[in-house]
C-alpha cells in the first residue's frame, strides 16, 4: 500500500537557521531517505521550494487564471513529500516518525487512492 | 466470532456479511445434519468461504476483487485456526483484543473510537449506543461509517501493537473505557444521576482487557471502576437526590467490588509501573476502606 508522507514544516522557523544548521538538517534528512530506499520503502521523494515560490493556476468556463502562492495562508507550510511503500498504516507512522522533519514540524500521512484499479460501483 | 471474521476478512463489512450468510446456512443445514461438533468454528469457516465465492462471483466484473479473494483463500492450506480445536478459545480471545485496539486506534477520531467500540466490540447496536449518550441514531451511525471506511482505506491493520508500540497504543484504549465508565457513572446528560447500563459496558471491558493484557494500568483502571461502582447503590437516595462521600450509608456499599478492586491496586502498585489510573484507584481504595468519612486515612 502506497502512503504519501506530506511534510509540514514552519518556513519561518527554517529560514531563521544558519546555514550550518540547515545543512545539518538536510543531511539527516538524506540519510533517512537513503536508509528508505535500502529497506525498499520509499518510492520518490523531494523538498520544495518555499510557498513564496508557488503558482496556482484555475481554469474556469475555459478561462485561465494565474495566481501567486497557494490559496490558504497557514503557520505550516508543505515543504516536501515523501511517497512510500508500507504494509498498513501501523508501518506507515513508524517511517513517517522516522522522518526528521516529523521532530520539529509535523506529517501528514494519506493514504493513496488507487484510481486505476478502484472498484467501479453501478451507483457511481 | 465477528472478531475474527474481521481478521480473516480485513474489512468489517465483509465479516458482517459472512456472518449473515454463515447464519443463513447453519439455519438451512443444522436442522437436517445436526449442530456440528465445533459449532464456533463452523460459523467462522462457513463465513469465511461463503464470503471468498462471493467475492470470486463478483470478481468476473472486478479484477482487483480476484485478486483479494486469491489471497484470502490460501490454495490448498487449511487455516490453522480451524484445524486445532484448542486454538479456537484463545483465537477468539486474541480476535477480541486486535479489534479493542483497532476500533481505538489513535489514528481514528475519539467520538469514533467510542461509538465503534461499543458497536464492534460490546456489540451494542446503534440505536442503544445513540440512547446512552443521547443523540441520534444516525449521529451514531455516520461517526461508525466514517471510523470504518478509514480503517479500510488508510488500511488500519487488525493487530495487537508492538511492545515497543505499546503504552502509547494502550492509553487511548483505556481511555475509551474509562469514558464509556464515566459516562454511566456520572452521567452528564439524562435524568438520573447514573447510567448503570454503560457503567456496567465499562467494567466487562475492563475485566476483558484485563483478561487478555494483564498490564499494570489496566488493573488500575478495572480497579477504579470497581471501586467507584462499590458505591452506586448509596449515591442517590430514593428520590435520585445526590448523597455525598460523608454521607453515604457504608452498608450499601458493594463490599465483593471493593474487595476486588484493593486487591487490583496493590497489584499494580507492587509493579512498580503504574500509571494516573493505578494512583486514582490507590486514593479510591483508602475511602473505601474506611468504616466511616471520619476513619478515611
Amino acid at each position: 500500500m502506497k502512503y504519501l508522507c506530506l511534510v509540514y514544516q514552519d518556513e519561518k522557523e527554517l529560514a531563521s537557521l544558519s546555514q550550518r544548521e540547515l545543512d545539518q538538517r538536510v543531511d539527516e534528512s538524506l540519510a533517512v531517505d537513503e536508509e528508505l530506499k535500502r529497506s525498499g520503502h520509499r518510492i520518490a521523494s523531494d523538498a520544495l521550494q518555499p510557498v513564496a515560490t508557488a503558482t496556482t493556476v484555475r481554469v474556469r468556463n475555459g478561462k485561465l487564471s494565474i495566481t501567486d502562492g497557494p490559496f490558504a495562508e497557514t503557520k505550516e507550510q508543505v515543504g516536501g513529500f515523501w511517497l512510500i511503500e508500507a504494509r498498513d498504516l501501523n508501518e506507515a507512522v513508524q517511517i513517517a516518525a522516522r522522518l526528521p522533519p516529523a521532530h520539529f514540524g509535523s506529517v501528514e500521512v494519506r493514504p493513496v487512492w488507487d484510481i486505476r484499479n478502484q472498484e467501479r460501483r453501478a451507483d457511481r | 466470532m465477528l472478531a475474527t471474521l474481521i481478521r480473516l476478512l480485513g474489512d468489517c463489512d465483509r465479516a458482517e456479511e459472512a456472518l449473515n450468510d454463515a447464519f443463513v446456512a447453519a439455519l438451512e443445514r443444522w436442522p437436517t445434519e445436526g449442530v456440528p461438533a465445533q459449532p464456533r468454528q463452523w460459523l467462522v469457516s462457513t463465513g469465511r468461504f461463503k464470503m471468498i465465492d462471493r467475492m470470486r462471483r463478483s470478481a468476473r466484473f472486478d479484477a482487483s476483487l480476484a485478486e483479494i479473494a486469491e489471497r484470502l483463500a490460501p490454495a490448498g492450506a487449511p487455516d490453522p485456526a480451524a484445524a486445532d480445536p484448542n486454538h479456537d478459545e484463545d483465537g477468539v480471545a486474541d480476535d477480541r483484543l486486535r479489534l479493542v485496539f483497532t476500533c481505538c486506534h489513535p489514528a481514528l477520531p475519539a467520538d469514533g473510537q467510542l461509538a465503534l467500540t461499543l458497536r464492534e466490540v460490546c456489540g451494542l447496536t446503534t440505536e442503544e449506543i445513540a440512547r446512552a449518550f443521547l443523540t441520534t441514531a444516525p449521529t451514531i451511525a455516520q461517526r461508525i461509517v466514517r471510523a470504518k471506511a478509514k480503517i479500510r482505506d488508510a488500511k488500519i491493520p487488525y493487530e495487537v501493537p508492538t511492545h515497543a508500540d505499546l503504552p502509547a497504543r494502550l492509553d487511548p484504549v483505556l481511555h475509551v473505557v474509562y469514558l464509556v465508565f464515566n459516562e454511566g457513572y456520572f452521567a452528564s446528560t439524562g435524568e438520573s444521576l447514573t447510567r448503570l447500563d454503560l457503567a456496567d459496558e465499562a467494567i466487562r471491558l475492563g475485566r476483558l482487557l484485563h483478561e487478555l493484557l494483564p498490564e499494570p494500568e489496566v488493573s488500575g483502571l478495572l480497579a477504579l471502576m470497581l471501586l467507584h461502582h462499590s458505591r452506586w447503590r448509596a449515591r442517590t437516595t430514593g428520590d435520585g437526590e445526590i448523597v455525598l462521600l460523608d454521607h453515604q450509608d457504608r452498608a450499601l456499599w458493594s463490599r465483593a467490588e471493593i474487595d476486588e478492586g484493593a486487591r487490583l491496586v496493590e497489584a499494580a502498585l507492587a509493579s512498580r509501573r503504574f500509571g494516573p489510573f493505578t494512583l486514582q484507584a490507590a486514593i479510591a481504595a483508602v475511602h473505601a476502606e474506611a468504616n466511616t468519612a471520619a476513619a478515611t486515612d
